[in-house]
Parts: structure tokens; C-alpha cells; sequence
């Protein structure tokens, strides 16, 4: 089973600064750590490589610094790992990102099973992984919680929907995001942790994924950031008392007052 | 201070320390609590390749030796006491087997211990026989191709817990102390049994029970180095794990001293937060010290060990000594810092310092360690007369 897991660095603190040019989060000098769900990503990948055997390769694209990402990724179990990092991919939205991992993932090749996280926590759009699969016209399966059964051409799964759970059949290739109760991920072993420290990560760059140059970066995006703003923050609420008549008229006054009702 | 770790030393250090806040911190009041053992967390620390660090890569560990043992103790005994013990007490387990074993004994033990897979015990201590060794009653009578083991082994550590056991046990009597010999012994062996838990003042996580051998047939081949070496194995084991209780002990007491620093920034009092008040700096001041102090001894004993070095006996006595003396007094000296709260089970200072009385007490008390000190130090000097 050859599984590639898609993987983001994300600033490991909520205090990012936004730059008011380009409104795109300013990235130097802040700490960065794999993305939370990404890690259940890998996880996964990895209890599926020790159960049925295979390899799992951790992907991303970022710039040169996104490697730590990826070596933290392999100090965690994934066997290889492969960078795409060109100036011409900053500034991508969701739609040239899938596109870019998409061209990253063809060129790999042979690949059984991609899985991603459900989301990243710095955009929150779970658009990636999702896009991916359309760039490459495989099936996905997003949100899913547990792997029933996997072979080497079939997926059986459960996915976690507002509405409860529902148990989805599928070939392979596949691409599937994960939520967290899926697993709870290790922490890295001292030969995974010396492993990542001597492995040589490949960085591919736009000419390398023969990247069409109209659908990299911030100029093939078809999202444009207008502006990015922090919201007020919420007023100080207020307790009534008195007794449980007094309060429901109060608050009906209060509400009409405030023109909620 | 910079100890001049190298790179995968330090990885060693990081890892535990990660070990140790992610997954102990947040579950030693209650594993103390409930005086119940870490299987959860020694899964981890199998999982992480700790339980290997100092077996040979041929026989499935990190092939690192007593340091890098020493280094993972620490940082695992800054959470807590009894994990680490749980932990380096199968590194004593397996130190006789590491030291005499032939290559097959080796080859079928070992593996097994270095990924964590089974832990392992030594077995040496008995009701009449604790620092005075030579009072062992456990005997081995050899039967054909097996040896018969009969008698009682007492507090022993990972009793129960733990796959594989290292036993002394008298094959002579009438030669003393040279009358004794090592087995390595299964759990699960016909005739072998463990008694009750020890209900314990520290370290309450850790197992303690005793081992109870009743005809148990141990073969042959299970024998440790030659017969009449028992104490000659477990002396050059204790010379070896010692210096894994002083990193227990400065662990400990860093761990200790994390808190109290930490309570101190905190705690106001007459308008200001304690730290600000000499009394308290000179206490931290001190703790801090001797912390050091003892730090330096641990790592620069077990460096020399691993050096290959042969008259090591004095030197690991003095690092056990030294550390676990510290480690009571600076966990005493937290507990004074925290005041009311120190002495509550609410904080975690009075485990700390429950934790700390057995440093000065196993793998010989701190009194035998000046035995051994003082007698070498008096053979030493008399061999410069000459």
C-alpha cells in the first residue's frame, strides 16, 4: 500500500500578524508545528502501513522552512518525505495549492491511498484535500473517524456527519480527510527522531511538477483576500435576578429593546 | 550548564522530557493515588525505543550504556519517581545478562527488553538478607540438567510486572557470600509465584512484591556467568545502574525545584510574591546548587563508566550518595517553600519528597555506599605506603 499524507505547517500560536499589502499571514518569526488534524493524518497512515505493510510519504508545500514540518513527519513514522517549494507557488489560495499537490502526487505516482487532515487550523477551509482529489479525478471520502477494512483495492470507512455516522465503500485510489477521534497520535521514537534528522528530503520546484505557470501562486488564485480584519470583541454580558416571572420579562424587554425580537 | 551532549544524547533528553510532560505530569497524582502500576506509559516509552538505549545494537537496542541510561531516568523522575524507577529497574534486570551472559542467553533475552516488549527485575534482597548479602537463604540445588530454587526474595522492584527475572541464590552455603550464583528465571515458570504488594511510602506507582520459589526448576543453561559468581554478578551490576539513582535523584529534585521556583513567583504575602524575599532566594539559591552539583557527579560517573573503566565501584557509590542525600534535602526544602500547600496532596511537592526517601535507602543504602567508599579509600592510601 503506497499512502502519501499531505501535510501543513501552521503557526503554532493564535497571536499571527497579517500583513495589510498582500493580507496574508506573516509567517517569519513565528513558531510553526504540523497542523493538528494533519497529525492524524499521519497516524493513520502509519497504523495502516503496520498493519498491511507498504510506505507512507509525507507531503507538502511550503517554503524551505516546511521541512521541519517534514522531518517531524518522519520522526513520527512516515518512510520518505518530498518538499514542493518555489517562489512562483506563494501566495496560493486553495485552488492553486490542491493544483500544485495534485501535479506533486502525479508525479510520485502509483499511489494507493492520499489522506489529509480535515482541515488546516490557520485557513479553516477544507478545501485542500478535497481538491486534490478533483485535480487528479479520484474519489474522496472527507471527515472520516474510523477505517472498517482496507485491501489492497478496497476501502470500507465511517464518516462523521452532523447527522450521525455513515459507513462509505470505495476502490483505491482514494483520497480521505480525517477527523480526530480517528486516533490518538504517538509520540516520535528515538530512531524515528534520528531517522528524520539524517533524511534527505527532495524539494520539487514548479518546472520539476511541469507546473502550468497559470495555475501557481497568488496570481492564479481565483480567491482574492479583500481585507482581513480582527471582530470587535463581545461585550460584557449581563446576569438578571429576581424571580423567574421578573427575569422572563425583563429579557423579553431587553431583546425587543435591542431589536433582536 | 552545558553538559556538551551529543546530538543523539540530546534527542534522548528531549524525547523523555516530552515523555515526561505530555504523558506522566498529567497522570502521577493518580497512578500515586491508586498505587498502580504504569503500563500505559512503559507502552510509551517501549514505543519511543527507551527501554534499549544502553543494549547493543546486535542485540536489538540503541547501543548507547549507562549515560544515556542516566539521561532518560532524569527527565522521566522530574515527573515521577515511581515511573522512573519502573522503568531503569528493568536496565537492572538486565545489566547481569548484559555484563555475564553468554551470547545465546543474550540473544534470547535481550531483544526482548531493549524494545520494551518485556520489562525485567533483579532479585537479590530477602527478609534477613538487605545490606548484609551474605545472610541470603534462597538456595539452588543443581538436579541433573536443572538447578531447584527454594526460598523468598523480598521488595523486589517490577515483581509481578516484569517477564524476566536475574535471581541470586546460593548453590553453597558453607562458602559464604562465594557460595552464591545468578539465574535468569521466567515468569510463569513452575514453582515460581509472587507474594504480596508492598504498600509503599513513595514510589507508589511502581510495583513491589516478593518472589516465591518453591521447587522451581530453572535449567541449566540459565545460569549466569560461572557457579559461586552470584555476588560477584550483582556487585558489577549495582556498580553499573548506581549512577541510574543518582539521575533518579536529580531528576527528582530538579523536578522539585521546577515547582517551588514556579510557587514561589506566584505565592504574595505581605504585599509581594515570596520569591522576592531572601529567605525564599537563598533556599532556591541552594536547591539549585546542590542540584548541579550532584548533576555534575551523575554524568561525569557514568561518562566514565561507559569509558570502559574498571574500578568504578567507589566512584558510583559516591554519585548514588551524594545525589539521593541532595534529593531529600532539596525535596524537604520544597515542600518548606510551599509551606501549607506543599504538605497538601493538592501540589505535587510532598509525592516529590516521599519519592526521594527511597534514593538513600535501595541499591544499598547511602551507609554502605560509605562503606564501600571509606574502604577503598583506606586501600587506596595503604597501597601508596607500600
Amino acid at each position: 500500500m503506497k499512502i502519501i499524507v499531505c501535510i501543513k505547517q501552521v503557526p503554532a500560536t493564535t497571536k499571527v500578524k497579517i500583513n495589510p499589502e498582500t493580507n496574508t499571514l506573516i509567517r517569519q518569526g513565528v513558531e510553526s508545528m504540523i497542523n493538528p488534524y494533519d497529525a492524524y493524518a499521519i497516524e493513520e497512515g502509519v497504523r495502516i502501513r503496520e498493519r498491511i505493510g507498504g510506505s507512507v510519504t509525507a507531503l507538502t508545500m511550503g517554503p524551505p522552512q516546511a521541512q521541519d514540518a517534514l522531518r517531524e513527519a518522519v520522526s513520527l513514522g512516515a518512510d520518505d518525505a518530498l518538499l514542493l517549494s518555489d517562489r512562483a507557488f506563494a501566495g496560493s489560495d486553495t485552488w492553486a495549492t490542491s493544483y500544485t499537490l495534485a501535479q506533486g502526487i502525479k508525479k510520485i505516482g502509483d499511489y494507493d491511498l492520499i489522506i489529509c487532515g480535515k482541515q488546516a487550523i490557520d485557513g479553516d477551509t477544507a478545501q485542500v484535500g478535497p481538491g486534490i482529489a478533483e485535480f487528479l479525478d479520484i474519489p474522496f471520502v472527507a471527515y472520516i473517524r474510523k477505517i472498517e477494512d482496507i485491501k489492497s483495492d478496497y476501502l470500507r470507512v465511517e464518516r462523521l456527519m452532523d447527522y450521525g455516522y455513515e459507513v462509505i465503500e470505495t476502490g483505491l485510489p482514494t483520497l480521505i480527510t480525517v477527523v480526530k477521534e480517528i486516533n490518538e497520535p504517538r509520540l516520535p521514537s528515538l530512531r524515528g527522531k534520528m531517522k528524520a534528522k539524517k533524511v534527505n528530503i527532495p524539494a520539487w520546484d514548479a518546472a520539476a511538477l511541469d507546473a502550468a505557470e497559470d495555475k501557481v501562486g497568488l496570481n492564479a488564485s481565483p480567491t482574492k483576500v479583500v481585507k482581513i480584519f480582527t471582530p470587535p470583541p463581545r461585550g460584557d454580558g449581563r446576569m438578571l435576578s429576581g424571580s423567574v416571572d421578573a427575569i422572563a420579562d425583563e429579557l423579553v424587554q431587553c431583546l425587543r429593546s435591542d431589536r433582536v425580537v | 550548564m552545558n553538559y556538551f551532549l551529543t546530538e543523539e544524547q540530546q534527542m534522548i533528553q528531549d524525547l523523555a522530557r516530552q515523555i515526561a510532560t505530555e504523558k506522566i505530569i498529567p497522570a502521577r497524582a493518580e497512578l500515586d493515588e491508586k498505587e498502580e502500576f504504569p503500563s500505559e506509559i512503559m507502552n510509551i516509552l517501549a514505543q519511543s525505543d527507551l527501554f534499549g538505549l544502553y543494549i547493543p545494537e546486535e542485540y536489538g537496542g540503541m547501543g548507547g550504556g549507562c549515560f544515556e541510561l542516566c539521561l532518560a531516568t532524569e527527565q522521566i523522575s522530574r515527573a515521577c519517581g515511581g515511573v522512573a524507577v519502573s522503568y531503569a529497574a528493568s536496565g537492572l534486570g538486565a545489566y547481569p545478562i548484559l555484563l555475564f551472559g553468554t551470547h545465546e542467553q543474550k540473544q534470547k533475552y535481550l531483544p526482548d527488553i531493549a524494545t520494551g516488549k518485556k520489562l525485567a527485575a533483579f532479585a537479590l534482597t530477602e527478609a534477613n538478607a538487605g545490606s548484609d548479602a551474605g545472610g541470603t537463604q534462597t538456595t539452588a540445588v543443581l538436579d541433573g540438567d536443572h538447578y531447584i530454587l527454594n526460598g523468598t526474595k523480598q521488595w523486589i522492584t517490577n515483581g509481578g510486572e516484569a517477564e524476566t527475572y536475574t535471581v541470586i541464590a546460593m548453590t553453597n552455603k558453607a562458602k559464604g557470600s562465594r557460595g552464591a550464583s545468578a539465574f535468569i528465571v521466567e515468569k510463569g515458570w513452575e514453582g515460581f509465584e509472587f507474594g504480596k504488594k508492598e504498600k509503599k511510602m513513595g514510589i507508589r506507582c511502581s510495583s513491589t512484591r516478593e518472589l516465591v520459589f518453591k521447587n522451581c526448576r530453572v535449567p541449566k543453561e540459565n545460569l549466569l556467568g560461572k557457579q559461586g559468581m552470584g555476588f560477584i554478578v550483582a556487585m558489577k551490576t549495582l556498580d553499573r545502574t548506581r549512577p541510574g539513582i543518582g539521575g533518579q535523584a536529580v531528576g527528582i529534585a530538579q523536578g522539585a525545584l521546577d515547582e517551588a521556583l514556579s510557587y514561589s513567583r506566584q505565592r504574595v504575602q505581605f504585599g509581594k510574591p515570596i520569591s522576592s524575599f531572601q529567605a525564599i532566594q537563598h533556599m532556591l539559591a541552594d536547591m539549585a546548587i546542590q542540584i548541579e552539583a550532584a548533576r555534575s557527579l551523575v554524568y561525569c560517573t557514568a561518562r566514565y563508566i561507559d569509558s570502559g573503566a574498571k574500578k568504578i565501584s567507589k566512584d558510583s557509590a559516591m554519585c548514588k550518595t551524594f545525589a539521593a542525600d541532595m534529593c531529600m534535602k532539596v525535596t524537604t526544602d520544597a515542600v518548606q517553600i510551599l509551606g501549607g500547600y506543599g504538605y497538601m496532596r493538592e501540589y505535587p511537592v510532598e509525592k516529590m519528597m516521599r519519592d526521594a526517601k527511597i534514593t538513600q535507602i535501595y541499591e544499598g543504602t547511602n551507609q554502605i555506599q560509605r562503606n564501600v567508599i571509606a574502604l577503598q579509600l583506606i586501600k587506596e592510601s595503604a597501597s601508596k605506603v607500600k
